[in-house]
Order: C-alpha cells, then structure tokens, then sequence
C-alpha cells in the first residue's frame, strides 16, 4: 500500500525480522447438514510488517472463512475442524487458550468486516463500541478511554469526534460508519489488520475515502493489512502481493504488479477481463465468467476451475495443480507462484 | 416522543371505552336478576320493582351505561349489591395490592431465572445444557399449575417447612413476613413464565448471536459473560418485553388458582365471589380496574421499546 521508497526499504528491512503473520498449510473443513464443506483447503503465505496482501476471489472462494480462521475467530468445535498452524506475531493462534486468544484480538489483531451496517451494535453508542474494549483490556479509567476514543475517531478522519462518541450508530453514513468500524480495531494498535471486504457495501466514492484511509493507517502505525474482496480493482494499487482464492485453495500468488501485468492462472486472466474499463468503448459486453463455483461439497477433481476455464484440457481434470513457482526464460520469478497446467502469459516456460 | 405519547393515550382511551362498555354489557349477561340477589327469593313483585327503580335498572341502556361511566370517571365504582354493602373501591383498593404484588414478585422472579437460563441455553445452542433446559421449559410448561402449586406446598410448606401455608400478611404490616408469605405463591406464578420467557429469549438470542456486531465484539477481545449481557441482551428482549407486558397484565385478574391455593385475598377471588353471588356492580368495577391495568402495563412496555432501541426512539422525534 505504501508507495515511498524509505516505506519499501523499510519494508525490505521488516522481511528479515519475524512476519507478523504466517499461515502453514491451514485448512478449514465445515461441517454441513449437505457434507462437509472444505471451505479452505491448504493455504501457506507470510506477510512481514507494513506489508499488504490483498485476498482475491468470488463470493464462496473461501476468502472470509480464511480470514476468519486466520483471527481465530473460527476454531475445530462441534460445526468444524481447523488444520495446519497461523502464527500471529510469533503466537500459535490455534494453540491458545480462549483468554489468550481475547488477548491477541484485543492487541496483536483488529477484524474490518464488511457491512458497518451490522458490524455496530445498533443500541450501544459510538463511545461504548470503542471505549470498552480499551477500558476491559488496557485498564483505562472512562476519562482516559474516552480520551483516546475521540483520538482514535480523529485518527480516522471523523470530524467532530467528541460530538460522534454520544451518538448512535444509525446516526451515522455508512462511510462515517466503517471508520468507526476502522477506529474499533485499532483500538490497540494491531500488528495485523484483517479487512473482510471493508468496501463492498459503500458507495464507490466512499470506497476510495476508506482505502486510503487504510492505506494512510499502514503508513503511520506500521501495520501488516490482509485486504479481502471480491474485486481486484479494489485490491489494485493498494496490495503489495496478491492471492487469487479460487474454491478454497489459492490459484495464484505474486506482486501486484507482475500479478495484473502477466496473469498465469486463466482464473486470474478472467477476472482481470472482468474489471469494467473506462476506457472501453460503448456497447460493448462486460466481460464474466461462465458458469458457478463448483459445489463445495463434492468439487471438482484435478483443477477446480477446470470446469470453466476455456483453456481446459483433459489432464486438468485428473489430478490437482500444485501451486509451483512461475518461470521466465528458465528462471524461477521470486514470489509469483501459480497452479496450472496450461498457464497463460507463459511465454518463457 | 411527546406526540407519541398523546397518540398512545388517546389510542387507549378508545381501548378503555369499549372495554369498560363490554364489562358493563357482560353483567346483564349474569343470569341473576340484581333485584332478588339483594332481597333473596319469595317477596311481592312490587318490592323487586322498587329495588331495581332504585338501582337505575329500568333506565334505558345508554343512560343506565352513562350514568356508571360518569361515575367510574370520578372514581366512584358504585356499593356491592350483595350484603354486606360496602363500596365497591374500597374493596377493590384491598384485593389489588395483593394481586399486583404477586405478579410483580412471580414477573421479577421469572426473569431472574430466565435471563441466565436462556444465556446459558443459547450460548451453546444444540448443546447438552441447552438440551436440558430446553427439556425442563417444556416440562414445566406442561404441568397445570394448580399441580405445581400443589406440589411446591407439599415440599416446602408441608415437607420442609420453610414457608407458610396460606396466609397473607400486608405489605404495609411487615415487609419481611409480606415476602416470607408472598414466596410461595409467586414461585409458582414464576414457573410457567420462566418456561416462556427462556424459550423466546434462548431463541431471539440465538439470532442476535449470528450478528456481525457480536463478531465484531469477540475480534475486540470482549469476554463471554460481556458480549452476552452488553451486547446481545439488549437487542433480543424485545419478545421478552412484549410477553412480560401481557404476562403481567393478565396475571392480576387471573391468579385465581394461586389465590385458591394459598387463600390469598387478591383480585381473582374477588371477581370469581362477585360472579357467583350475581354481585354486578363489584364483577363491573373489579373487571374495569384490571382492564385500565392492563392497558397501563402495555403502554409502559410500549414506551420501553424507545429506552431498548434508540432507533424507535429516533423514529418518533
């Protein structure tokens, strides 16, 4: 997200240091009524302080589940089981005890979701949503929170802050809202900061205001940002790497650049062509992907998109691609990752 | 609020109106006539007559009707018919206290064993505890509770000992002896309710719980017991509420098995002895007296919404 020099060294420089968050081969198995779901299906990646990873996929990609299992928030209980290890800050997530975990979401990690609609509680006020996570987990006396609550709306560009602590969430615009949304999991300055698709219900205008509030957050507080959505326009521009989640496993990993300049995957391909252009000429069809994501509780065997991908060929549906490092004129490009058979854009291979 | 409130007062002046005109249609359904009530049977025609000129009885409906409105609306309910004559209020001022304490006591008592229980319940909903509880809550509620009374005096009036049978002691009289003796009648209005209100709180807490402000609540680090009491009682009561309201009203005229039970000189053995003897001006005053009750407790619970939602409150500025 960063975009200055001393903010790229800087980061150069973290990478040597612990990531603030490592994901090994994490697996998430929902148990359903219908079967059980392999919501997230062996997915590793690191992410290093300051860093952004944007997660991208369709609705039912696995993409909240995986954020979700990454905060600890879903765990192996009676409706799923949990595999594989994420480290937050060095802490085994899935290790801890459910205090320890209280813990590590009041500090180490903050949660943006996706709808401040119903991400605030419609009776409590503004104050309360911030206050008492600052009161119940850094001792602040009500002055003292409710001094750094006006700061931390001020920090998120609220006006008036003292003014926005005694009023109700429904007195708020959306955007107004998903800052304050913003400023919750900030509260304790978070390490980690998972965003679930925190623009999808703004109005687009908006959207840019809370993007690059995020992005000025990660400037000023240091933090690593994981940015799920659907869109890959919203994750342009502002991610530093990017995984395109398809059906529960990624499909392709790589710089933001390299990713939108040179697509491997044909599932990335499509949904790069699926960004409408202004530049388009008029009349013309907007671009989509046949078809539906595969039904979780039997998918696909081999390639999961293989049933929907115009470059399919038979071996695509024997076996499962790994995720192998991509090749340019025999040498292996550092971090771009992709799994397929026939890859696009592959010229050197 | 305010241009609520007048709404809501008007509203139930209506309500009130044709309440208080079928009370007062229902006595003339009594199949006794006032007359021989009062006097008792086998005297000249022409005594009968006298009593019911005297009672306004030959007056037209709407007069008869007027004349009992006008006087209900300065307070004044009118004598009992039946010997011995007394004023129908102060009767009325006797038994309701009675009435109103032991709903109240058998309402606060419910909600305290609900609100954890339906906690308890829904925290782990499909889970062992919820199972059972769920399991007790239809149990009870499938119990007449002339039987729960019956059982509950059996254990701790007769077996243990702990509480008194049936006595009533006034508030005004001894707080202390008021509850010791008030116990026992309002557990057993308690039971039923309990079983109600766990069911619909368990359930509406169920749905609250799916929210995302409660997810949100956990990724902030929030306890438990803090999510549970801050963050999702509030906005599931709402069903409670609105039970607690109708519960409450209807339990001041309709105690009557527990008044049996525990002789106990509340307003449902008022009305059920005025009934039987043919006492109509006492059935009319008493009927009126628990309807305006009844009425009263729903606007609160109506206003209640306002202080539990500030977006209803918002609504009607």
């Amino acid at each position: 997200m960063s975009s200055s020099s001393a903010a790229l060294q800087e980061r150069s420089g973290a990478a040597r240091e612990t990531p603030v968050l490592v994901v090994d081969d994490l697996r998430t198995q929902i148990h359903t009524p219908h079967g059980d779901v392999q919501a997230v299906d062996g997915i590793s990646f690191t992410l290093g302080r300051g860093e952004t990873l944007g997660v991208v996929g369709e609705s039912g990609s696995g993409k909240s589940v995986l954020g979700r299992t990454i905060m600890g928030l879903y765990t192996t209980g009676p409706t799923m089981t949990v595999t594989g290890r994420v480290l937050i800050a060095g802490k085994d997530v899935h290790a801890l005890s459910a205090s320890e975990l209280r813990e590590l979401w009041g500090g180490d990690v903050g949660m943006v979701f996706q709808d401040p609609m119903t991400a605030l509680n419609p009776v409590k006020k503004v104050g309360v949503h911030l206050t008492e996570s600052l009161r119940k987990r850094r001792g602040m006396n009500r002055p003292q929170a409710k001094a750094r609550a006006a700061e931390l709306l001020a920090l998120v560009g609220i006006p008036e802050p003292r003014r926005r602590l005694d009023q109700y969430p429904h007195e708020l615009s959306g955007g107004m809202r998903q800052r304050v949304v913003i400023a919750m999991a900030l509260a304790n300055e978070p390490a980690l900061l998972i965003a679930d698709e925190p623009t999808t219900a703004l109005d687009v205008t908006v959207q840019r205001q809370i993007l690059d509030l995020l992005a000025r957050l990660q400037d000023e507080l240091g933090m690593a940002i994981m940015l799920i959505s659907h869109n890959l326009g919203v994750v342009a521009g502002r991610a530093d790497r990017v995984a395109v989640m398809y059906a529960g496993r990624v499909v392709e990993t790589a710089d933001a650049a390299a990713l939108f300049d040179a697509p491997h995957h044909p599932y990335t391909e499509a949904l790069l062509e699926a960004i409408p252009r202004l530049h388009q000429p008029p009349h013309v069809r907007l671009a989509a992907i046949d078809g539906a994501p595969p039904n979780m509780v039997a998918p696909p065997v081999g390639c999961r998109f293989a049933p929907r991908c115009r470059y399919a060929q038979p071996d695509c549906t024997e076996a499962p691609p790994s995720l192998d490092p991509a090749m340019a004129n025999g040498v292996v490009t550092p971090g771009h990752s992709f799994a397929c058979y026939h890859p696009v854009n592959a010229g050197g291979q | 609020m305010g241009r609520t409130l007048l709404k809501r007062v008007g509203e139930l002046a209506a309500v009130l109106l044709i309440v208080s005109f079928g009370t007062f249609m229902l006595v003339s359904l009594l199949p006794n006539d006032p007359a021989v009530v009062i006097l008792g049977e086998g005297r000249e025609p022409a005594e009968y007559e006298a009593v019911r000129e005297e009672l306004g009885l030959n007056d037209p409906l709407p007069v008869r009707y007027l004349d009992w409105l006008g006087s209900a609306v300065t307070g004044d309910l009118g004598e009992t018919v039946v010997p011995p004559v007394t004023d129908v209020l102060d009767r009325v001022a006797a038994a309701l206290p009675v009435s109103v304490e032991l709903a109240v006591l058998g309402m606060g008592m419910a909600l305290l064993f609900s609100i954890p229980l339906a906690m308890w319940s829904a925290y782990r909903a499909g889970g062992r505890v919820d199972r059972v509880i769920s399991a007790g809550a239809f149990g009870v509620l499938s119990v007449p509770s002339f039987l729960a009374g019956l059982l509950i005096i059996m254990v701790f009036a007769n077996q243990l000992g702990w509480f008194p049978r049936a006595q009533w002691v006034r508030l005004s009289e001894s707080i202390g002896d008021n509850l010791y003796h008030a116990f026992l009648p309002a557990l057993v209005i308690a039971l039923a309710e309990t079983a109600l209100f766990t069911r619909i709180l368990r359930n509406d807490l169920i749905t609250t719980l799916q929210e995302d402000f409660i997810l949100a609540a956990k990724a902030k680090g929030m306890s438990a017991r803090h999510i549970m009491f801050s963050d999702a009682l509030r906005p599931s009561s709402f069903s409670m509420i609105t039970l607690l309201g109708i519960s409450l009203g209807r339990l001041i005229g309709s105690t009557v098995i527990v008044e049996y039970l525990f002789a106990l000189p509340g307003m449902g053995s008022l009305v059920i002895g005025a009934a039987n003897t043919g006492d109509f001006t006492m059935v009319q005053g008493a009927v009126l007296v628990i309807a305006v009750i009844y009425v009263l407790t729903n606007l609160l619970i109506d206003l209640s919404y306002g202080v539990l939602d500030p977006r209803i409150r918002r609504a009607h500025v």
